[in-house]
């Protein structure tokens, strides 16, 4: 396991990406707060806990490998990012923009660090697949993580994906689903149950993790230790978390899923985040 | 044009897709970092001739087009030159979203072995059937299209796709075809070969239609009418110099193609002639917008009027057209 860093430190940094978030997303005019907020402990913890990455050689061959799935909360991978130092923080108000490298949605290697490109929802887990056999292939130590929406797993593509993770033991793979409850539409609850979720993976072949506040890096923390220990089957972390998280006027508001916060509503963001 | 002659007499037919299999045979002996995915078509891609030599580097995902592709993109971005099997209406259409974000956006080493193409798959009818995969695999920033004419060249189209950065769609077909082209031709990836020169009109064509095309040329030229004949084996990058060049030697072109009329190879060698110049007329032989059926090759092949007679009334209408 790898050493605890100090928990003060990155809550520190939790709360300085959701800063970042917001920033982002108002100088951008458009965007995605609801998911990125409810996914920050899961990102900060992966960054600065539990991959093996280098953010001065990004394409260290025996990295570890993160895959944003869901490609529409990369404004919050970009933030980690840049907190970690894969590039410059002032680069981030670009988001959006013309030219930038910090896409509406993420797009592989721009910035560095940048896996995969995603956007449309469900196609992450087949590509972990296909990193994690690589890996097994040539007998390397890496570990591959996906991150997908609760709402994501209505793909088909993912269920097709956790077949084949299942059938070809990737334990070198660990899921996430960031169990937010809500979609674009409403409630996934009301649009389309995942429930039981935990049972479905779980019948699918996945050693199951259930986390039972996403949103507390520790708790987050463990439960990527407790996924690395499994053999002979991939993990997935089932992660309740709230949309919105940290800001009262987005928490669980699914009207908070794709507008950006204008200016005073940024404002009562910072104030409430500081 | 004398040894192409030989060439269909003297050897045996081959399906295009065995060709295929024949260049995936010699890269599992020859290149360690080639794997293959297959979603249950082993036998009928020819992976599994992969397989039985490599088979550590083989990977069944079995019915699942959209994961197989994404697993195809998680191998390449490891470093391996993945090729996905499967028939071409389910690696076109199945599975597109995958193969625009997946493979082209990031633009992967994933090679798309895609077999039975066009109408000549035969019994299996409409459903199996591709024929708007070039239209819908050459709008894809990134995606290289090819089309091999013969089973030789299907074998050296599969062995330089991997040395080329990027996706590759590789359709070949079901049924043997005789050979038009011989095992030391050179095959260069977007270079078309006229197979013969001719002044009256230039006749383009790829795949199996490439056969046709020489039957045409003999009929025509029993009528006194000399045709060019160019094998457009790579759809995407499109060779423009070869069809401007044979739009101003001939005055008339004529393409040929086992997939709709819309889109394909006629759609993009009048996008040159077009854009390009010079302007001439473009008559196209392929199938008019309409879903095929079961029935035996050969009877499909008359019935959507993909023959060589076809072709000749088309090169008749083509010329008469000319100012
Ligand atoms: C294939 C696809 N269909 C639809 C969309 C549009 N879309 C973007 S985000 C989203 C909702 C995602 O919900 P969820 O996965 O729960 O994400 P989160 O709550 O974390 O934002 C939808 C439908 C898309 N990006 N991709
Ligand atoms: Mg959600």
């Amino acid at each position: 396991m790898n050493k605890r860093p100090d928990i003060e430190k990155l809550k520190a940094v939790a709360r300085d990406v959701r800063i970042d978030i917001m920033k982002m997303l108002t100088e951008a005019g458009s965007g995605h707060p609801g998911g990125s907020l409810s996914s920050v402990e899961i990102l900060v913890a992966l960054y600065f806990y539990k991959l093996r990455h280098d953010p001065k050689n990004p394409s260290w061959p025996d990295r570890d490998r993160f895959i944003l799935s869901k490609g529409h909360v990369c404004p919050a991978l970009y933030a980690v990012l840049a907190h970690a130092g894969y590039f410059p923080k002032e680069e981030l108000m670009t988001l959006r923009k013309l030219g930038s490298r910090l896409q509406g949605h993420s797009k592989k290697d721009s910035p560095p660090g940048i896996e995969v490109s995603s956007g449309s929802l469900g196609q992450g887990l087949s590509i972990a697949n296909g990193m994690a056999l690589a890996m097994k292939l040539d007998k390397k130590p890496s570990r591959i993580y996906c991150l997908m929406g609760d709402g994501e797993t209505h793909e088909g593509q993912v269920w097709e994906a956790a077949m084949t993770a299942a059938h070809y033991e990737l334990d070198n793979i660990c899921a996430i689903v960031d169990y937010n409850k809500l979609c674009i539409d409403g409630r996934v609850e009301d649009v389309m149950s995942l429930e039981p979720c935990a049972d479905k993976w779980k019948a699918f072949g996945f050693n199951v993790i259930d986390v039972a506040d996403g949103n507390s890096i520790e708790i987050v923390m463990d439960a990527f230790d407790k996924a690395q220990t499994a053999k002979g089957a991939p993990s997935i972390m089932i992660c309740h978390t709230i949309k919105g998280k940290g800001v009262s006027f987005t928490e669980n508001k699914c009207e908070w899923h794709g507008v950006a916060p204008n200016k005073e509503q940024l404002k009562r963001a910072l104030e409430e985040l500081k | 044009m004398a040894d192409k002659e030989v060439n269909m007499t003297e050897q045996k037919p081959k399906a295009t897709r065995d060709g295929f299999g024949e260049g995936l045979v010699e890269l599992a002996k020859t290149n360690k970092d080639v794997v293959v995915v297959s979603a249950d078509l082993t036998e009928s891609t020819r992976a599994s001739w992969f397989k039985e030599i490599a088979p550590e580097r083989f990977f069944a995902i079995g019915i699942a087009e959209q994961d197989m592709f994404g697993a195809a993109a998680g191998l390449a971005l490891c470093g391996k030159t993945a090729f996905a099997c499967t028939f071409a209406v389910f690696a076109s259409g199945r599975a597109w979203d995958q193969v625009r974000i997946s493979l082209c956006y990031m633009n992967l080493d994933v090679k798309i072995g895609a077999t039975h193409g066009g109408i000549s798959v035969g019994p299996d009818g409409a459903t199996h059937q591709a024929l708007e995969d070039i239209a819908i695999m050459r709008a894809l920033p990134n995606m290289k299209v090819i089309v091999p004419a013969d089973a030789y060249q299907a074998k050296k189209a599969t062995i330089a796709a991997v040395s080329l950065r990027g996706p590759v769609y590789i359709r070949t077909g079901r049924s043997a075809v005789p050979y038009v082209t011989s095992a030391g031709d050179d095959f260069k990836l977007g270079k078309a070969d006229v197979l013969q020169e001719g002044k009256n009109v230039a006749i383009i064509a790829c795949g199996v239609m490439v056969k046709n095309s020489l039957e045409a040329a003999k009929i025509l030229s029993a009528k006194g009418i000399s045709a060019m004949i160019i094998n457009m084996h790579t759809i995407k990058p499109i060779d423009a110099d070869i069809i401007s060049s044979a739009a101003q030697q001939t005055g008339a072109i004529v393409t040929c193609e086992e997939h709709s009329v819309i889109g394909g190879l006629g759609g993009a060698v009048a996008e040159v002639v077009a854009k390009k110049g010079p302007v001439v007329p473009v008559e196209m032989v392929g199938v008019n917008d309409v879903f095929g059926e079961s029935g035996q090759p050969d009877e499909l092949m008359k019935k959507y009027r993909l023959t060589p007679e076809d072709i000749v009334i088309a090169a008749l209408k083509a010329i008469k057209r000319k100012k």
